[in-house]
């Protein structure tokens, strides 16, 4: 669960990315949050993610309240989040199985334990034959799909994708929103940041509007993507 | 297989891999780490060896105890059985008459000694002794205390100041041994700076999905201890190469004193001791730079 509680987040060089922003996201829900650019989306998952703090106002992830999370607890909360992020920050040194291999080292599962379930993650977002290529070899939807791959691969409860769409055809992205949609099935919670929020079949999703900051209309928020179009 | 121990067994390869990814400035540290153990090792081995050739020369801790004029035979026998308590090595007896001889025999002695009336030289004893200098002061006062002994003649000045030698030596050597120790340090350092800055992305990443310090450090902390354990042993290999160089001149030194010597390489205890010693430096220089750039890092 993510509880925002009149959030604002003023980054030090003065421009207020998000102000004043309140809305709540039940577990196993669905959510979209959409905006222009600059709308302040990335700073929202940032903020989830516990990488910046909120200049006011509260946040919980997890039943956690991140004010008073310390130091040394950040790790284990980030631990179960799966983030996405808009760069996808893949590591251009290894191949994709030893990309979706670094979570589960930092949780120090056993190597032949990890090996197993990294394989499994890439072949859920269907990457298992390009294992052992190296991320420049991979096509844009592949490296987002190996950026997922190394999200889930740690199970989290809930996953945050930073535009996993951008920069893809129709049909690519209709695979990416499909895993999702897997994983939005099986009871993990899914926050997709997107300027363009498509409509995902037997998916409801919960709306989350930004423009320039603020939250639009807290009562669509709730509504059906189509609504909000 | 524990968690924690597959984290601190990867954390290892890690560095491994780390290490041998660059084999030009692993090349190199590993140069600079190995001579700056060497030198200090070398040296202590040198001054080890210098012991052993000196106190291999024997006669120079050598006590003459010499005898009163009128000590009689018995007097003679129980001053013996007095030196032989002691314990401190062989015991020979020289009468008055082949200490004559023997001066006699020495060069331009012979016409000095012919003119004398009647022979100066007392009976002694030598004892060729084989004990610290400090154990021999002892036992000349109590020789000195012996019925019918005149004089005790400790021979061990040069021996003493030799020692005294041999000490500041070692001091030498330990103050140099801990200008390298801390150039080792130094050159981790560095060496582990330049490596975060090249993993800048790998930290950066590895944070934003969950990575505790621990788990950053450790393959640099490994890096560090590693590169130092392999730079102990290329110091052990440079100082056993010199001795294998130095064994034949050596030889033919000990030779011309008209000894035999050969020289002593490391013991495993010196070589385990080059290589941890190596290990924790590095260890330490990696600590260091890890806490100091990390922070950094953000
Ligand atoms: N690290 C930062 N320092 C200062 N300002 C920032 C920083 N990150 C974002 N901003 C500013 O905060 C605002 C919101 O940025 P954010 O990245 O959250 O937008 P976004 O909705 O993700 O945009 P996009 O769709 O282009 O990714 C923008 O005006 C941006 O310039
Ligand atoms: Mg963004």
């Amino acid at each position: 669960m993510i509880v925002f509680s009149s959030v604002c987040k003023r980054y030090p060089e003065g421009r207020e990315a998000l102000k004043d922003v309140s809305f709540e996201i039940a577990d196993g829900k669905f959510a979209w949050v959409t905006g222009r650019s600059g709308a302040g989306k990335t700073t929202l998952f940032r903020l989830i993610a516990a990488i910046e703090r909120p200049s006011s106002g509260g946040i919980v992830v997890n039943g956690q309240n991140l004010a008073s999370l310390g130091r040394r607890a950040l790790p284990y909360l980030r631990r179960n989040i799966g983030l996405v992020f808009q760069e996808q920050k893949l590591l251009f040194d290894r191949n994709a199985l030893a990309n979706v291999l670094l979570p589960l080292a930092i949780v120090g599962l056993p190597p032949r334990d990890a090996e197993r379930r990294a394989l499994a993650a890439l072949d859920k977002v269907g990457l298992l034959d390009r294992a052992k290529a190296m991320p420049v070899a991979l096509s844009g939807g592949e490296q987002q799909r190996l950026a997922i791959a190394r999200a889930v691969v740690n199970r989290p409860a809930l996953l945050l994708a930073d535009e996993p769409t951008a920069k893809l055809d129709n049909d690519s992205a209709a695979d990416i929103l499909g895993i999702f949609r897997e994983f939005h099935r099986v009871g993990v919670t899914v926050v997709i940041a997107s300027h363009d929020p498509r409509p995902i079949p037997g998916v409801e999703p919960q709306l989350i509007a930004l423009e320039q900051g603020r939250l639009l209309d807290t009562a669509a928020s709730a509504a059906p993507v189509e609504a909000a179009q | 297989m524990t968690s924690w121990f597959s984290q601190h067994l990867a954390g290892l390869q890690d560095a491994w891999r780390r290490l041998v990814a660059s084999p030009l400035n692993t090349a190199l540290s590993l140069l600079v780490i190995g001579i700056s153990l060497a030198l200090p090792a070398a040296g202590w081995l040198f001054i080890d060896n210098l012991r052993l050739a000196v106190g291999n020369t024997g006669s120079l801790q050598q006590v003459s105890v010499f005898l009163a004029d009128d000590a009689d035979a018995a007097a003679i026998a129980e001053v013996e059985r007095g030196l032989r308590q002691a314990k401190l090595g062989s015991v020979r007896f020289v009468p008055r008459d082949e200490a004559l001889q023997a001066l006699q025999a020495r060069e331009g002695m012979a016409d000095l000694t012919a003119g004398l009336p009647r022979n100066p030289l007392p009976d002694a004893f030598v004892v060729e002794a084989d004990a610290s200098p400090e154990a021999l002061e002892a036992a000349v006062k109590a020789f000195a205390e012996l019925p019918k002994v005149d004089d005790v003649h400790l021979d061990s000045a040069w021996m003493r100041r030799f020692d005294a030698f041999l000490h500041v030596a070692r001091l030498v050597v330990a103050l140099i041994g801990g200008v390298f120790a801390a150039g080792l340090v130094a050159v981790t350092f560095n060496t582990i700076r330049l490596q975060i800055l090249a993993h800048a992305e790998e930290i950066e990443v590895a944070r934003l999905i969950g990575a505790a310090d621990d788990f950053i450090r450790r393959p640099f902390q490994y890096y560090g201890a590693l590169q130092g354990a392999l730079g102990g042993l290329l110091a052990v290999a440079l100082v056993t190469a010199g001795g294998l160089l130095l064994a034949d001149p050596v030889a033919g030194l000990a030779a011309l004193y008209g000894g035999s010597f050969s020289l002593h390489g490391l013991v495993p205890l010196e070589i385990a001791a080059l290589v941890g010693g190596g290990a924790l430096l590095g260890w330490i220089g990696a600590q260091i730079s890890v806490l100091i750039h990390l922070r950094r890092l953000g």
